[in-house]
C-alpha cells in the first residue's frame, strides 16, 4: 500500500487483521477460516459503503492521488498510434501539455492534454501540470489543424490551474487562454472532452469546449481551487473540506448543473487502482459519443456546441419588489 | 431548471429612472456620481502623488487626479455619462438576477450588499448608445457590485449585447473591470468566459469590431476571456491587469513581482495592449476608431 488516504483506514486495518489472522493460523496450524471470511466480507461491505458515498473533499484527494494516471498513462491504452508534436513555434514546448495525432478506434484523431509529472522531478518539468501561455498556443495551433485536416478533437483535462508567476503574465497567459475558448468554440470537426483528474479552473476549461463534456468518476472541475476558495471565504486555507462541499464541483454535480454530459466510471476506490478498466471505460464512452458526433454536419457542430455553452448559466428577468 | 428550487424573495427596489448624461465638453458629471462612491469622505489622497483631492472635485474631473492624472477607479453609470452622446443610451437586460444556483454559503446576502452598495442588480451595464454619433453597443462592469466578478448573470447580459450588436450590425465595445469569475456559482461562472468568448467569435466571423477596454482591475476569468479577445485593446493609464492577482502570486509561487508589474503600461511593454487611453480622451479615441471601422469606409472608401 503505497499511499492511502485517512478515510481508507478501517478497509486497511481489516486487511491488515486478515493478513495476520492468516499467518497466524499457518504458524499454529489453526483454523481461523471461518473468521477471515467474515472479515472478509466486512472489507467487500465496507469498501462499498465508503467509496459508495465519497464526500467532495474525498473525491479532491483521489483526484489528486499521487498515482492517479495521467494522459500518458491512458496513452497505449486508448490509442492504436500516438505521434507527439511540440511547440507553439512562438516561444517554447511547454511540457504540462502534451498533444498530437492518435488513432482512437481506426480513426484519426487529434488530441490535446494537460498532463501532471508522477514524482517530484517529473513534477517540475512539467511544472505541476499547470501550462503556460506557451502550452495553451500549442494546443490551438494543433487544434487548427485538426480543424484544417478535419479530424475530430479530444482533450483530456487534469491541471490544478494556469501556471501562475511573473512569466505567465509576461506573455500573456490570458490572452492565450481566452483565444483557446475562443477558437474551441469555432471548430467544425467533434470536440469531446474528459476531465480525468484536477480541473483547475481558468486554466482547465482552456481545454474545456467541448460537443461533449465527460468526467471520470472522481474527478473534480471547479472556478477556484477548494484552499483559494477557503482563504477567500474563511481566512482559513485548512477548511479547504467545506469549501470542498459549497462549490459543487463533484462529477454529480456537474451533471446535475447541466455542465458535463456522461460519468466515466472508475473502478472501486479510484482509476489508480485499475489503469486497464478505467481506460476500458474511458474509450468506449468516447467511441460512443464520436460515433454519435460523426453523424452531425461540420456546421450543426458547431452551432451544438454554441448551444451547449448557451444554455450555461442560472438567472431570472423578473424584478419581484 | 432551478427557477423554482432557488427562488429569491427579497429584493432590492432600484428606481429605473434614465441617467442623466453630460457632454464631456462641460467636462462635469455630478449627478451620475452616486455619494456611495466614497462613503464617509469628503476628502481623498491620491495614492500615486500624495495629493489631498477634495472627493467632489475628483468626481467632477471623472475620478482622474488633477495634480497627477492617477486614474481612480469609476462605477459603470458614472463612466458611461461621460462616454456618451446625451440621451442616446438604451439600458438592456436591466431586471435580470442571478438565482444562486449552487445555494453557496452567504451569497444571497452578498449580493444584498452588492445591490445596495452599486445601485444595480448585476454586475455589468449593458446596451446601445452613440459616440460622437456613431451607433455602438456597450458594456461596463460595475465594480462595486462584487468587484465585477462573472456570474450567469454578468456572462449572459454580455452575450446578449454581442448577439444584438451582430442583429443591428453595430460595433461592440466593453469596457472590463472585473476580479474575474464569480466562485458563488461554481462552474456555472467559469462557463461564462467560454460563453462570451463564442460570442465574440461569432461578432468577429460578422466582420464587426469590438474594442476591449481594459480598466483597474482586470484579473483572472474575465483577463481570460472576453478582456482579452479586442480587436483593439486598450487598457486605462495605471490600470492593474493580468491574469493572477499579486498577492496570489506572492503566496503560491513566493514571488516578488518586480516594481509596476501588471499595470497597463507593463502589459502594453510585454505586447498585450494596443493603446493606453486617459479618460479626459477616451471619448475621442474610440469616437475615431469607431468611425475608421464603420462599414463604409472598407475598400478605401472616404469616411
Amino acid at each position: 500500500m503505497a499511499h492511502q488516504f485517512d478515510f481508507e483506514k478501517p478497509i486497511m486495518g481489516l486487511i491488515q487483521k486478515i493478513s495476520d489472522l492468516q499467518k497466524f493460523s499457518a504458524e499454529k496450524g489453526i483454523d481461523l477460516s471461518q473468521e477471515i471470511a467474515t472479515l472478509e466480507k466486512k472489507v467487500v461491505y465496507l469498501r462499498t459503503e465508503i467509496y459508495g458515498r465519497l464526500e467532495p473533499w474525498q473525491k479532491v484527494q483521489i483526484a489528486r492521488h499521487p498515482e492517479r494516471p495521467n494522459f500518458y498513462d491512458y496513452v497505449p491504452l486508448l490509442f492504436e498510434d500516438f505521434i507527439e508534436l511540440k511547440g507553439d513555434r512562438l516561444f517554447a514546448d511547454d511540457r504540462s501539455v502534451a498533444g498530437g495525432i492518435a488513432l482512437f478506434h481506426g480513426t484519426v484523431v487529434t488530441v490535446i492534454a494537460q498532463v501532471k509529472g508522477k514524482g517530484t522531478k517529473e513534477n517540475i518539468k512539467r511544472n505541476f501540470g499547470m501550462p503556460h501561455p506557451e502550452g495553451y498556443r500549442k494546443a490551438v495551433r494543433l487544434m487548427d489543424q485538426a480543424e484544417k485536416f478535419g479530424r475530430p478533437i479530444l482533450t483530456f483535462i487534469d491541471t490544478p490551474g494556469a501556471a501562475c508567476d511573473l512569466a505567465a503574465e509576461e506573455r500573456g497567459q490570458g490572452d492565450a487562454i481566452a483565444r483557446c475558448l475562443q477558437a474551441m468554440a469555432g471548430y467544425h470537426v467533434p470536440v469531446i472532452c474528459t476531465v480525468i483528474g484536477e480541473g483547475g479552473s481558468g486554466g482547465a476549461l482552456a481545454f474545456g469546449v467541448g460537443n461533449v463534456i465527460l468526467m471520470l468518476e472522481n474527478s473534480f472541475y471547479s472556478v477556484i481551487a477548494p484552499e483559494s476558495c477557503a482563504s477567500i471565504l474563511w481566512k482559513d486555507t485548512t477548511k479547504a473540506k467545506e469549501a470542498a462541499a459549497a462549490l459543487k464541483f463533484t462529477a454529480q454535480d456537474l451533471l446535475r448543473l447541466g455542465v458535463a454530459d456522461e460519468i466515466v466510471r472508475e473502478p472501486q476506490g479510484g482509476a489508480h487502482n485499475n489503469l486497464h478498466q478505467t481506460a476500458e471505460e474511458l474509450s468506449q464512452v468516447i467511441a460512443k459519443y464520436l460515433v454519435r458526433l460523426r453523424e452531425e454536419t461540420p456546421e450543426a457542430l458547431r452551432d451544438k456546441r454554441y448551444e451547449k455553452l448557451r444554455a450555461i448559466g442560472a438567472y431570472e428577468e423578473k424584478v419581484v419588489n | 431548471m432551478f427557477k423554482d428550487i432557488f427562488r429569491k424573495t427579497k429584493y432590492v427596489t432600484i428606481q429605473a429612472s434614465p441617467i442623466q448624461k453630460h457632454s464631456p465638453s462641460e467636462g462635469v458629471e455630478p449627478v451620475t456620481i452616486r455619494k456611495k462612491e466614497l462613503p464617509d469622505g469628503l476628502w481623498v489622497k491620491c495614492p500615486k502623488c500624495g495629493e489631498v483631492l477634495f472627493t467632489k472635485n475628483l468626481d467632477e474631473n471623472a475620478r482622474v487626479c488633477t495634480a497627477c492624472e492617477y486614474h481612480f477607479r469609476i462605477s459603470a453609470r458614472a463612466r458611461l455619462g461621460i462616454l456618451v452622446d446625451e440621451n442616446s443610451f438604451e439600458e438592456w437586460d436591466s431586471e435580470m438576477l442571478t438565482q444562486d444556483p449552487i445555494e453557496f454559503p452567504g451569497y444571497n446576502d452578498k449580493l444584498l450588499v452588492a445591490q445596495e452598495k452599486s445601485g444595480m442588480l448585476e454586475g455589468v451595464l449593458t446596451g446601445r448608445a452613440k459616440i460622437e454619433g456613431v451607433p455602438v453597443v456597450l458594456a461596463f462592469n460595475e465594480a462595486d457590485f462584487m468587484m465585477g466578478s462573472m456570474g450567469s448573470v454578468v456572462g449572459e447580459k454580455i452575450v446578449r449585447a454581442i448577439e444584438l450588436a451582430i442583429e443591428l450590425r453595430l460595433p461592440m465595445v466593453i469596457f472590463s473591470t472585473s476580479g474575474g469569475a464569480r466562485m458563488q456559482e461554481g462552474i456555472l461562472s467559469l462557463y461564462q468566459m467560454a460563453k462570451t468568448s463564442a460570442a465574440l467569435g461569432r461578432l468577429a466571423e460578422h466582420h464587426l469590431l469590438y474594442i476591449s477596454v481594459l480598466t483597474d482591475p482586470t484579473f483572472g476569468g474575465v483577463t481570460a476571456s472576453y478582456a482579452s479577445l479586442g480587436d483593439i485593446q486598450i487598457a486605462e493609464p495605471n490600470a492593474l491587469i493580468g491574469f493572477t492577482g499579486p498577492r496570489v502570486i506572492k503566496q503560491t509561487m513566493k514571488q516578488e513581482l518586480p516594481k509596476g508589474a501588471q499595470t497597463a503600461e507593463f502589459n502594453q511593454e510585454h505586447g498585450l495592449i494596443d493603446l493606453i487611453v486617459g479618460r479626459a480622451q477616451m471619448r475621442s479615441a474610440l469616437a475615431r476608431l469607431l468611425l475608421y471601422h464603420q462599414e463604409g469606409a472598407k475598400y478605401g472608401a472616404s469616411v
